[in-house]
């Protein structure tokens, strides 16, 4: 009977965390004529001219790349940049080093509207208005206290016998960096690159303040200002929703386990 | 002591990307407030302090503020609370943990633009599951009452998984014979969960608190897809009042005043915690 009603709850759980997403699938699936209609819940016929629709005569693709590029270009970036740093706040004698990574958690605690007015008029000021490289040079920098925090964390927990022992053997710092500390910390650098990953490909803020056409606009600002000449095209949404919510949801799906290593290593371990 | 010179430039890179993009945005910004700047004509003059002493004569500043004020505690506190009874309910042992924990992160991953469109639908008057669901006919985002609190639940379906995450993390660092301990001296499970769990759990309920606080009293992306601050601002938030004096009026002055002002009552807030946090960690 208690067992019983744990599994009710769990059930109950999934429906409230999944719901809304089946939801947004299956009135992607319904013709325009039964969006306007319920019952029935599901579609009586099933088609796909919505997701047909969206990548016609739509621009919707050049918007999926332009998130991919960014997101991907700014994964790339920030753990670089992060790797490096964290490596040498974890292993590297630095002054100051609690100052520093005090500076690196403060800048994750700003808001992004207090930066927004200066950024455009610099990033106008620069001619950047409209590329993808403004977009992935803002979003680098604020992944960067998470990258930086993630992988301090990862890299400390690499003994310090096996730094100095490299030393010992004739390696630069740099070079124990990237033969030895990188291979041993992958899992925190894929926690990490799942993690900005993400981020990047849901940020929207900048992305609306900074882009004004589709060439560099990405998916959250595309899916924002969808067009509609007399009505919401719901249909049209839906099915964009779904096909920008599958490649996250197999990557929670795949790395469940490495999303929430990432998220408590960022926030706990600290 | 040549590594100590060597550590720098593994530092450097990252702290003057962050200095440019950050600190100095944050002087400018800081400099902006202090100008009366009109985009559109080019405007710019000094006029001190005389941007913040609008600020205190402007209805639709307080009222932006009362809104962020009530959707923070509002959504903060529930999250907290359904996440508590989540984390405590999927931190058994159960057949497919792995795949209701996969489940319980999907709110989490979806960009928040993409939930507040899923949600402006289910929201929808006429075609919305929610009203067809409960057998009513409510306008949710279009009646002040109902809109802001809309927003409230959309934001805690979206950022509860964050919650369950950390809570998780934090009861699987509890000792198990603690509990038995416990029980075996006759306590209850109310008694276990007040007596053992909570003072345990302290310091990852303050960083849940610290982080989501910061992410609800900043909020922009939910509630401008969700609503644009409508109906009649009822759901207008800082951020969203900013942006749009900003970038729709491109007053850039006065905006960035208002920006500074959700600087420094997130700044405020970061202090208190860690301040919270700091106490809490010693006791």
């Amino acid at each position: 009977m208690r067992r019983a009603l744990f599994y009710l709850l769990i059930i109950l759980l999934a429906l409230y965390c999944a719901g809304p997403l089946l939801w947004q699938f299956i009135t992607s699936l319904k013709p325009d004529t039964e969006l306007t209609k319920l019952p029935p819940i599901l579609p009586t016929s099933s088609t796909m001219d919505n997701y047909i629709s969206i990548f016609k005569g739509n621009p919707f693709l050049r918007i999926i790349l332009n998130s991919a590029i960014v997101a991907a270009s700014t994964t790339t970036l920030s753990l670089i940049l992060g790797s490096l740093c964290a490596f040498g706040l974890a292993k590297l004698r630095i002054g100051y080093k609690g100052l520093i990574l005090g500076f690196v958690l403060s800048v994750s605690m700003f808001p992004p509207i207090a930066t927004v007015s200066p950024l455009y008029l610099i990033i106008r000021a620069l001619g950047l208005r409209d590329t993808l490289f403004a977009l992935i040079i803002t979003y680098t920098t604020f992944s960067l206290p998470l990258a930086i925090w993630v992988l301090t964390n990862f890299f400390r927990e690499i003994p310090d016998e096996i730094y100095l022992a490299a030393r010992v053997d004739g390696c630069t710092p740099f070079q124990v960096f990237y033969k030895i500390m990188l291979p041993l910390a992958a899992p925190g650098i894929f926690a990490t690159a799942i993690l900005v990953f993400i981020f990047s490909w849901n940020e929207f803020l900048f992305a609306l303040t900074f882009t004004s056409t589709v060439a560099s606009r990405t998916i959250p600002v595309g899916i924002a200002l969808f067009p509609g000449l007399h009505e919401v095209p719901w249909g049209d949404i839906a099915a964009a929703s779904v096909v920008v919510t599958i490649p996250l949801i197999i990557l929670v799906f795949a790395f469940q386990k490495r999303i929430i290593e990432g998220l408590t290593a960022g926030s706990i371990r600290g | 002591m040549r590594d100590e010179e060597r550590g720098r430039w593994f530092v450097m890179p990252s702290l003057v990307l962050l200095s440019i993009v950050t600190i100095y945005p944050l002087i400018y910004v800081l400099y902006l407030s202090l100008q009366r700047r009109l985009l559109i004509f080019d405007v710019s003059r000094f006029i001190g302090i005389d941007n913040y002493l609008f600020l205190l004569k402007d209805d639709r500043f307080f009222n932006a503020f009362k809104n962020t004020l009530y959707f923070t505690i509002m959504s903060v506190t529930l999250e907290l609370l359904l996440g508590l009874a989540i984390a405590l309910l999927i931190n058994r042992s159960f057949r497919m943990k792995g795949l209701i924990r996969a489940i319980v992160l999907i709110p989490w991953a979806i960009p928040t633009v993409v939930s507040a469109k899923m949600w402006e639908w289910i929201y929808n008057t006429d075609f919305g599951i929610l009203n067809y669901l409960l057998g009513v006919k409510i306008n949710w985002l279009g009646s002040p009452f109902w809109a802001i609190n809309a927003a409230v639940f959309m934001d805690v379906w979206k950022t509860t998984p964050f919650v369950v995450i950390l809570l998780t993390a934090g009861l699987q660092v509890i000792p198990k014979d603690l509990y038995q301990a416990a029980r075996v001296d006759g306590a209850g499970r109310w008694d276990i969960f007040t007596r053992i769990v909570l003072p345990l759990l302290k310091p990852v309920i303050l960083v849940v608190l610290i982080f989501r606080t910061l992410d609800a009293f900043r909020v922009f992306d939910a509630i401008y897809v969700l609503t644009g601050g409508g109906p009649a601002n009822t759901t207008e938030t800082l951020s969203i009042y900013a942006y749009k004096v900003l970038f729709q009026t491109l007053q850039f002055g006065y905006g960035s005043t208002l920006a500074v002002v959700v600087f420094l009552c997130t700044g405020g807030i970061s202090i208190f915690y860690i301040r919270l946090l700091s106490r809490g960690v010693k006791l």
